[in-house]
């Protein structure tokens, strides 16, 4: 199961994107190793969803080529994890959370669902990894924002993959469950040793737990750490505008003219990277 | 009340109609595609009236179009099978054609009202065969794609990633709603198959948390509603049509209750 070292999770080879005509990425050649923790940023529209679902497989380069632990990215790859944007969705259920983690387990196979052992220890098992086995009873209904994150998370993990994908995990979270979400899933990604790219609004949360941070703008991206990336010259690049980066009490503001960007960027409202 | 072959077919068409509209509804209901169930089966309606026109059977004329109509709704995407003002034009316009078919058959009053509201005891043994051959294609295709349309229902996003082709079994599940709701009007008529396809599965998934005990459990509600329906109405002499609506109701609304309180 182990990959050779050196074999990166992602690597991106001079690959250009497009999303409706527009240009995602443009010539972009980047590596992500394994074992790394990577926080994915930039402003709506930069194509960060875009990004995921090209490693899913699900989105075709224009140009380039994608590698996923070690071979061409393809749809169905059951090493590689994924938790969507979720969406409003099962209001009127009362379906479990063993039921929502269960329908995954498998679940690409015709016939009936399965009820047998074998995918309830599956089910026991993720469940157990995101610490939610208390959940397994429960409706998804009457769970809070953060509880249904772990059921979301534990979906993922279905399949034992090496390499976890997980898309704006901590949108309409309130400060307190995004730190037990970033708290949950660097503590998964350590003790399974996977590798992770986390894609948010905010950088700030995630300072503590972040090993590399890929920003991405304007068709470019950047990998490196948060120090590398996060100053001014190399937003300004992909932002195409002038950027300051304000540290302040161990928090860092990117801020655009007299507007902090990311915050000007979550109110705005229409969005390429939200998918309704 | 068992004597009379019209009783009989009108069990055993309304059992077999009742138990497939139970688990196809419960797939409706938890897919959030209610509506699109709805307007498929007005659409049946046009189907319907125009087969009569041209002196085919109404039941193939409404399978014949549903399925279309079905079909067409999953190629267009799940996107449309959300559109509540697209499907509420689609259900109007069907509606309205059906009428002009049926002014063109020149006053055939009995066949509309059948049609609209159903009329079991109507049922001959060759429809109760049709509808049984109907019930097992249905269930039978379910059965071979329920586990990956679970999957696609509750997480289409994560499917599509492990390679569940999302769109095709959304298309396959529509053309078999198409078929089930074509069975039902034949029970309860057009303008009331949501009280066999979306009531008995609406009640079960807020009754119970697990899929396969909810799928048992819409299936059983249905085929109670429709018998005792039946039965009740063949002592009062009120329509049957009624009787299952107004079962189908109070069970859901003793659902809502019962998970409140």
């Amino acid at each position: 199961m182990m990959d050779a070292p050196g074999t990166p999770a992602v690597a991106l080879r001079d690959v250009t994107l497009r999303l409706g005509g527009r240009p995602v990425l443009d010539a972009v050649t980047l590596a992500i190793g394994a074992c790394e923790f990577v926080g994915v940023l930039g402003p709506n529209g930069a194509g960060k969803t875009t990004l995921m679902r090209t490693i899913l497989g699900l989105v075709q380069p224009e140009r380039g080529t994608v590698q996923v632990l070690g071979r061409a990215a393809a749809r169905g790859n059951p090493a590689v994890g994924y938790m969507p944007q979720s969406r409003v969705a099962l209001p009127t259920t009362r379906l479990t959370g063993q039921q929502m983690v269960a329908a995954t387990v498998r679940g690409e196979r015709l016939g009936l669902p399965s009820a047998g052992h074998a995918t309830r220890a599956e089910v026991d098992r993720v469940l157990g990894l995101v610490d939610a086995r208390a959940l397994a009873r429960r409706p998804m209904a009457e769970m809070s924002g953060g509880e249904r994150q772990r059921v979301l998370l534990a979906q993922a993990l279905v399949g034992r993959p090496r390499l976890l994908l997980l898309d704006e995990p901590l949108i309409s979270l309130d400060p307190h469950h995004q730190h037990d979400v970033i708290a949950l899933v660097r503590h998964v990604q350590l003790s399974l040793g996977i590798t992770v790219l986390f894609s948010a609004h905010e950088l700030n949360p995630l300072l503590g737990v972040l090993d590399r941070v890929l920003y991405l703008g304007g068709g470019r991206a950047a990998l490196g750490t948060v120090d590398e990336v996060i100053t001014g010259p190399v937003l300004s690049r992909l932002y195409g505008a002038e950027i300051d980066v304000v540290r302040l009490h161990g928090r860092i503001f990117v801020m655009a003219g007299r507007q902090e960007v990311a915050h000007c960027s979550h109110h705005a409202g229409a969005s390429d990277d939200v998918r309704v | 009340m068992f004597a009379y072959d019209f009783m009989q077919n009108a069990f055993a068409a309304a059992g077999i109609v009742a138990v497939l509209a139970g688990v196809v509804g419960y797939f409706m209901v938890l897919r959030g595609q209610t509506f699109a169930g709805h307007a498929l089966s007005h659409v049946g309606f046009t189907g319907a009236t125009g087969a009569v026109l041209v002196g085919l059977s109404p039941l193939a004329g409404m399978m014949g179009m549903t399925v279309a109509a079905g079909v067409a709704m999953g190629m267009l995407g799940e996107r449309l099978a959300h559109r509540d003002v697209a499907i509420g034009i689609v259900l109007s316009l069907s509606l309205g054609f059906g009428l002009l078919f049926l002014h063109f058959y020149t006053a055939f009053a009995t066949q509309a009202t059948a049609l609209l509201f159903g009329n079991v005891l109507a049922v001959d043994a060759a429809t109760v065969w049709t509808l049984l051959a109907v019930g097992i294609l249905c269930l039978g295709a379910l059965g071979v794609i329920m586990r990956p349309l679970l999957f696609a229902s509750l997480q289409p996003e994560l499917a599509e990633a492990r390679g569940v082709p999302v769109r095709g079994f959304g298309m396959i599940f529509l053309a078999v709603v198409a078929l089930a709701t074509a069975a039902c009007a034949q029970i309860v008529g057009v303008l009331l198959v949501f009280t066999l396809m979306v009531g008995p599965a609406a009640a079960a998934l807020r009754v119970t948390g697990s899929v396969g005990r909810g799928l048992l459990l819409a299936a059983a509600l249905a085929l109670a509603e429709a018998w005792v329906g039946i039965a009740v109405a063949y002592v009062t002499d009120w329509p049957s049509s009624f009787w299952i609506t107004a079962l189908s109701g109070a069970a859901y609304l003793l659902a809502v209750a019962a998970v409140r309180g």
